[in-house]
């Protein structure tokens, strides 16, 4: 919960910045602009007065029918002011790249790998940009709202990979 | 023949090698431990390679574990979800139904009855020693102290003997409802829950002789698997984890909820980050939580266990059986799930590992429209390759063990 947050990061960003509110039950939300999330993310941690040092936990929603489509959720903390607030970035299907905030927090890492696996979403300058819970070859993102709840996958066939942290199949010695 | 077996016995020249040395010729090697192996408790494949012993490089592969949680609850009524929620931590249930209730709660703006705050503090807390007695237990089972397994399963299951009283199963406790909570306690039971307590924490008093002074296990334990307090943070640990690295982070005194701020109780901090101090924060909050669930009996008063909002609560069964207004608001409830308005929050829960964060997102109708869980095995488990990195492979077991990862909250 900080107001004082929110209002610095209006003021040193008054572009990046489109809107803040006080949401449900007193969080603090910032709405950013996707092309600023790392130079964002980076002054949160960085500023002296707000010090967001955790690893923020990162989700993502789908508003399909809605422009831009996706929404990219921030929840930070700080662990030397204990403050918390929230930023939300649009992120529109036509282009869903969003800067890695993994090089800031390296707990970043897997939640943004979780947004790319089921939701669709990529992250320029991820360090291992691969699935989280699916395997490569899964078909379609099955956290967006146009993904069938029954949804089927092909089969595949046995890799033959020599590539071992892939498996299964023989690993090529 | 003399140069044939020349060419066999070429050995890579050893840095340092003592003539007394044996050199052997040594190649990297991948191991892989899992996903089904004995000391990978859930189904996690870690891909390790080896040079000798030493761990150069590991790689983890989840998601053999992943049921479509979020998927799920977004098909499913508000109040549906708590059951899918008792399958996120399995063994501490209650602290992900308080959670994910505390969650709709604030988007509801719901105000909750003080007794079903205590009720839900007692049980989170019982849950939160089942939890650690199950991680103390595992880990001296793997470190090959057996007896202390039997000890913490038995004290395990006496806690849970009682919340089976309470709510009817051992793990899937399903407890929580939006508004309150599902029942009252059983007649005679906090004096039951005492005694119980006093049991187990003899059993504890035996663990804790049995492990803390062994010199085995400080041995696996002491230095092993440390993280510091900067980058422990950076990962974004939280609970007993981040505590051991020093940093005293705990949603319970950072952001009190509930009724924790009438409550007398400490927050072990460690100070090295290793596995010993992982292990003794939990032991310590064992005691903790004892404190605090003597605390809540003694504070606790008689009245409601739930709202009486009825736009949100099941109306009581005599209005269901004997009104036609008590009949629809039922039927309502139960058929189209509660309204929750519209709009996002995010709540969050100290769990027996962490921080345990819901983000709900509302579009005003009878299911979620989004659930997000902030499991805290996340960051510990993302971690572990940098904490490996250079040190033995038998260090990763009870590293392993102590950050706690829960396959059913991290794979979903």
């Amino acid at each position: 919960m900080s107001q004082a947050a929110l209002q610095k990061l209006k003021e040193r960003f008054p572009d990046a910045v489109t809107q803040t509110y006080v949401g449900k039950g007193g969080d603090d939300v910032a709405l950013v602009k996707k092309e600023a999330v790392a130079e964002v993310c980076r002054f949160l941690k960085d500023d002296p007065e707000l010090q967001f040092d955790m690893a923020p936990y990162i989700t993502a929603a789908d508003y399909m029918g809605s422009e831009p489509r996706f929404d990219l959720v921030y929840q930070m903390y700080s662990t030397k002011k204990n403050h918390r607030i929230r930023l939300r970035v649009g992120v529109p299907e036509s282009d869903p790249v969003v800067a890695s905030v993994t090089p800031i927090w390296k707990g970043a890492n897997w939640y943004e790998r979780y947004c790319w696996d089921l939701y669709g979403i990529r992250f320029e300058g991820h360090p291992d940009p691969r699935r989280l819970y699916m395997y490569e070859e899964f078909v379609g993102h099955p956290l967006r709202k146009d993904y069938s709840l029954r949804g089927r996958q092909p089969l595949m066939p046995e890799r033959t990979v020599d590539e071992p942290f892939r498996g299964p199949g023989p690993t090529g010695g | 023949m003399a140069k044939d077996t020349d060419n066999l016995l070429v050995v890579p020249p050893v840095p340092e090698a003592s003539p007394l040395d044996a050199p052997f010729p040594s190649k990297r090697m991948l191991v892989n431990l899992g996903p089904s192996h004995p000391a990978m408790h859930g189904t996690v494949r870690a891909v390790v390679e080896l040079d000798g012993e030493t761990i150069h490089g590991m790689k983890l592969d989840i998601g053999f574990l992943h049921r479509g949680f979020e998927k799920s609850c977004e098909n499913v009524t508000w109040t549906q979800v708590f059951p899918y929620t008792d399958r996120l931590n399995y063994v501490s249930s209650i602290m992900n139904n308080v959670g994910y209730a505390m969650a709709v709660e604030k988007l509801c703006d719901l105000a909750i009855p003080d007794r079903a705050k205590y009720l839900r503090v007692i049980t989170s807390e019982l849950h939160r020693m089942c939890d650690h007695l199950t991680l103390v237990s595992a880990m001296g089972l793997e470190l090959g102290a057996m007896t202390v397994l039997i000890y913490g399963m038995e004290a395990r299951d006496l806690i849970w003997d009682r919340l089976t009283e309470l709510c009817g199963a051992r793990l899937t406790s399903n407890y929580a409802r939006v508004g309150g909570v599902s029942r009252d306690i059983p007649e005679g039971w906090a004096d039951k829950v005492l005694r119980t307590l006093d049991r187990s924490n003899e059993m504890v008093d035996e663990i804790d002789r049995l492990l803390t002074r062994n010199r085995i296990v400080i041995d696996r334990t002491r230095g092993t698997g440390v993280i510091s307090r900067a980058d422990a943070i950076d990962y974004g640990f939280t609970g007993p984890c981040l505590r051991a690295s020093g940093e005293p982070y705990d949603v319970r005194k950072a952001s009190p909820y509930l009724i924790y701020d009438r409550l007398d109780f400490d927050i072990p901090v460690g100070t090295n980050g290793d596995n010993f101090d992982r292990y003794l924060m939990r032991m310590e909050e064992m005691k903790q939580s004892d404190r605090i669930v003597r605390q809540c009996f003694e504070q606790m008063q008689p009245g409601a266990i739930a709202s009486d909002d009825p736009r949100f609560v099941l109306p009581p069964k005599p209005e269901v059986y004997g009104s036609i207004e008590g009949a629809m608001a039922h039927f309502k409830i139960i058929m189209e799930g509660i309204r929750v308005p519209a709009g996002e929050a995010y709540a969050c829960v100290e769990a027996a590992n962490g921080e345990l964060g819901f983000y709900a997102v509302s579009d005003g109708g009878g299911r979620p429209y989004k659930l997000g869980v902030r499991a805290p095995g996340w960051n510990m488990l993302m971690a572990l390759p940098q904490i490996m990195e250079g040190r033995m492979l038998a260090d990763l077991i009870p590293t392993f063990d102590t950050v706690n990862m829960i396959g059913g909250e991290v794979e979903q």
